[in-house]
């Protein structure tokens, strides 16, 4: 199955090749967790804060499905 | 020497320095504007007319050395835009130099008589009230250089443009920053026409030679600040080459929008296609790109660590203006539907010059667009709005008093405002706990007043889903006192973010603020110590005849689904009025 996974702000030193908001299409077999997507990425797990499966918070535990959009996040915050 | 109040009079152009009265004497910042104005000014008055009064204050630990990002200055007073009591908070130079001065805080009354526009020189010797019919009309980038070539030893230049002359609902207070120009503002809330009702255009402050700041424990302050300063810096947020200093605030833009909150097209909807385009990731690109004047990590005022600001260039390097932020991003840009920071730049270059609030700028924009008066995304026709403004023109003057008064003149029922002040760049519908701070803070529609994006976007201070409705009137409630606490300090708002996170850091606070009053307060006091804050507030705006029923988000919010989420606002008035029940006895 495919996902497309997004990274921003400073986690985007690690997928150089995506511009701003551009997603990186993966095929991952059934059953792989955000935590494997993020690894086989490798993301640093210190390093991303927050996880969003189809712009809900979402868990490294939690599954991907076909058609996903995942998105890594790290420390952000402003005003 | 215990700290002063300065009281200027503008009806007779006197100025008196009081010892400040044991009442205040704990209070600085927010706690102090908003004591004194809930003491002093009658909350049934006209905000424009005579019994208003503009009050400014540094927080406890500006002016002390060292104090990592401790430079911000509160402004208060009753608010042209909401009605309510106001506070509206600034960095750039003015906190310091108000505290070096041994002033706890400045408060400006009464009105000439003749019509006259001032420009006040306050320095170790007193208060010079000098006439300023050449400053009166000009923008704020030529009185800042104007008054920065009078006095060749930099001080704070606290003014008002145009917009804040003609007393406009939507004028800002300016505060130059490092490099002399204006873009740091007390910008919500139409503070800028209390000013111009008092017929002063400019406050000159310098401290050279004051008697600075007293400090009642040098250990103890010293011992705060290492705990303050390493929490900042051990932060991924706020630390060295972190978000903040890499991207600004506006590396929110991408992220709110993943998480389908950022209001787009007059909050139409959670996401908009451009976000990218506009995101601090591009400002940051374009800096490294354009390069010349262009930076990212700018501090706005000196003495700050984190330094989220920046510079942003145009094609030939030059720079255009300072901040592009998240808020003045979203607001000119998804808001009204322009994905072109080019624009968004010179729009915000055109607000700070002529004294308005960007958020209720963008906001006013995007209105003007759903009346039909321009199409949305059309961004040379959003850009020459500003010319109306500027030439005063009757439809200018609308656009300078904000949302609501253009939503009237367009005909437009989604007018996203509580108490009469516009949202910023968070989607209640898609982000519930910043729902209940516009709803139920003091300020009217405000996202500095309880931050609950931190817990509920960026898993700081603690992590809560954004569409749960359970728990947020108690998370708003925490987040306004803290809120109101820090907002009191001098410190910026930012450093909450790490020390909501790191524990030494909020003793650390607590400590700091304790080591230089002397008071007894520690980092267990900063939630009861903010409450006793909103009190005054709300005691103030019951006074001025506001009610629970004053406490609500629009309409349109009930009824009108967000996409993505396809959420409404459906938190129960109930659930809204238990986040202020405490003030009752319940
Ligand atoms: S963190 Fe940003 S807003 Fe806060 S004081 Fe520093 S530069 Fe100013």
């Amino acid at each position: 199955m495919q996902v497309e996974v997004r990274v921003f702000a400073t986690l985007r030193r690690y997928l150089p090749e995506l511009d701003i908001g551009e997603p990186k299409l993966l095929e991952v077999p059934q059953g792989t967790t955000l935590g494997e997507i993020r690894e086989q990425l490798e993301l640093p797990a210190e390093e991303v804060k927050v996880i969003m499966r189809n712009n809900r918070q979402a868990d490294e535990e939690g599954l991907a499905q076909d058609g996903d959009r995942i998105t890594y996040i790290p420390a952000v915050a402003g005003g | 020497m215990s700290r002063k109040i300065l009281r200027i009079n503008m009806s007779d152009q006197s100025a008196v320095y009081e010892d400040i009265p044991e009442k205040w004497s704990k209070w600085a910042g927010r706690g102090l504007t908003s004591a004194i104005v809930l003491d002093e000014v009658e909350p049934t008055c006209h905000p424009l007319g005579p019994n208003n009064k503009l009050v400014i204050a540094p927080g406890w630990v500006s002016g002390t050395p060292a104090a990592p990002s401790s430079g911000r200055t509160s402004f208060g007073g009753k608010s042209p835009l909401t009605g309510t009591i106001k506070e509206s908070n600034s960095g750039g130079l003015s906190s310091k130099k108000i505290a070096k001065l041994g002033l706890a805080a400045i408060i400006l009354e009464g009105e000439p008589q003749n019509g006259e526009w001032y420009q006040l020189v306050i320095t170790k010797d007193g208060v010079e009230f000098k006439d300023a019919p050449d400053l009166a009309g000009k923008g704020m980038y030529e009185v800042d250089e104007i008054l920065w070539d009078q006095y060749p030893n930099k001080p704070a230049v606290i003014g008002i443009g145009p917009v804040g002359e003609k007393k406009l609902s939507n004028a800002g207070i300016s505060v130059n920053d490092p490099e002399g120009k204006p873009g740091r503002y007390a910008g919500r809330g139409g503070l800028g026409a209390v000013m111009g009702a008092r017929g002063v255009k400019a406050i000159v402050v310098d401290d050279e030679g004051g008697p600075g700041v007293d400090i009642a424990d040098e250990d103890l302050l010293k011992q705060g600040r290492t705990k303050l300063r390493d929490a900042i810096m051990e932060h991924d947020l706020t630390k060295p080459d972190g978000g903040l200093n890499t991207y600004g605030t506006n590396v929110l833009m991408n992220i709110i929008n993943e998480a389908g909150g950022l209001p787009t097209r007059n909050f139409s909807a959670g996401q908009f296609e451009g976000a990218a385009d506009i995101s601090g990731e591009r400002v940051a690109e374009m800096v490294e790109k354009r390069g010349g004047e262009g930076m990212t990590g700018h501090g706005c005022h000196p003495g700050c660590i984190i330094q989220c600001s920046n510079i942003y260039p145009d094609e030939e390097g030059e720079a255009v203006v300072s901040v592009v932020e998240y808020e003045t991003a979203w607001a000119l840009g998804a808001n009204c539907g322009i994905d072109d920071l080019d624009y968004v730049a010179e729009m915000t270059y055109q607000c700070n010059d002529l004294g308005l609030d960007t958020i209720e700028a963008g906001n006013t924009i995007a209105i003007a667009m759903e009346g039909g008066q321009i199409e949305f995304g059309d961004k040379e026709a959003a850009l020459a709005l500003f010319d109306e403004i500027r030439e005063m023109s009757p439809l200018g003057r609308i656009y300078g008093q904000g949302v609501e008064a253009t939503a009237k003149a367009f005909g437009v029922h989604r007018v996203p405002t509580v108490k009469g002040q516009s949202m910023p760049a968070y989607e209640p519908r898609a982000i519930k706990g910043i729902g209940v701070t516009y709803a139920t803070s003091p300020m009217g529609a405000d996202h500095t007043a309880g931050y609950t994006i931190a817990p509920e976007i960026a898993g700081v201070g603690g992590k809560v889903d954004p569409l749960d409705e359970e728990g947020k009137s108690d998370l708003s409630l925490t987040f306004q006192a803290a809120t109101a606490f820090v907002d009191s300090t001098g410190y910026c708002l930012f450093i909450a973010f790490p020390i909501l996170d790191i524990s030494s850091g909020w003793e650390g606070m607590a400590e700091s603020v304790a080591g230089v009053t002397g008071l007894d307060i520690t980092g267990d006091d900063v939630i009861d110590v903010g409450k006793e804050i909103l009190r005054m507030e709300r005691e103030f705006n019951k006074k001025a005849g506001f009610t629970a029923q004053d406490d609500r988000l629009p309409e349109f919010m009930r009824y009108e689904k967000l996409p993505p989420h396809n959420e409404v606002w459906s938190m129960s008035d109930e659930e809204l009025d238990q986040v202020y029940a405490w003030t009752n006895g319940k």
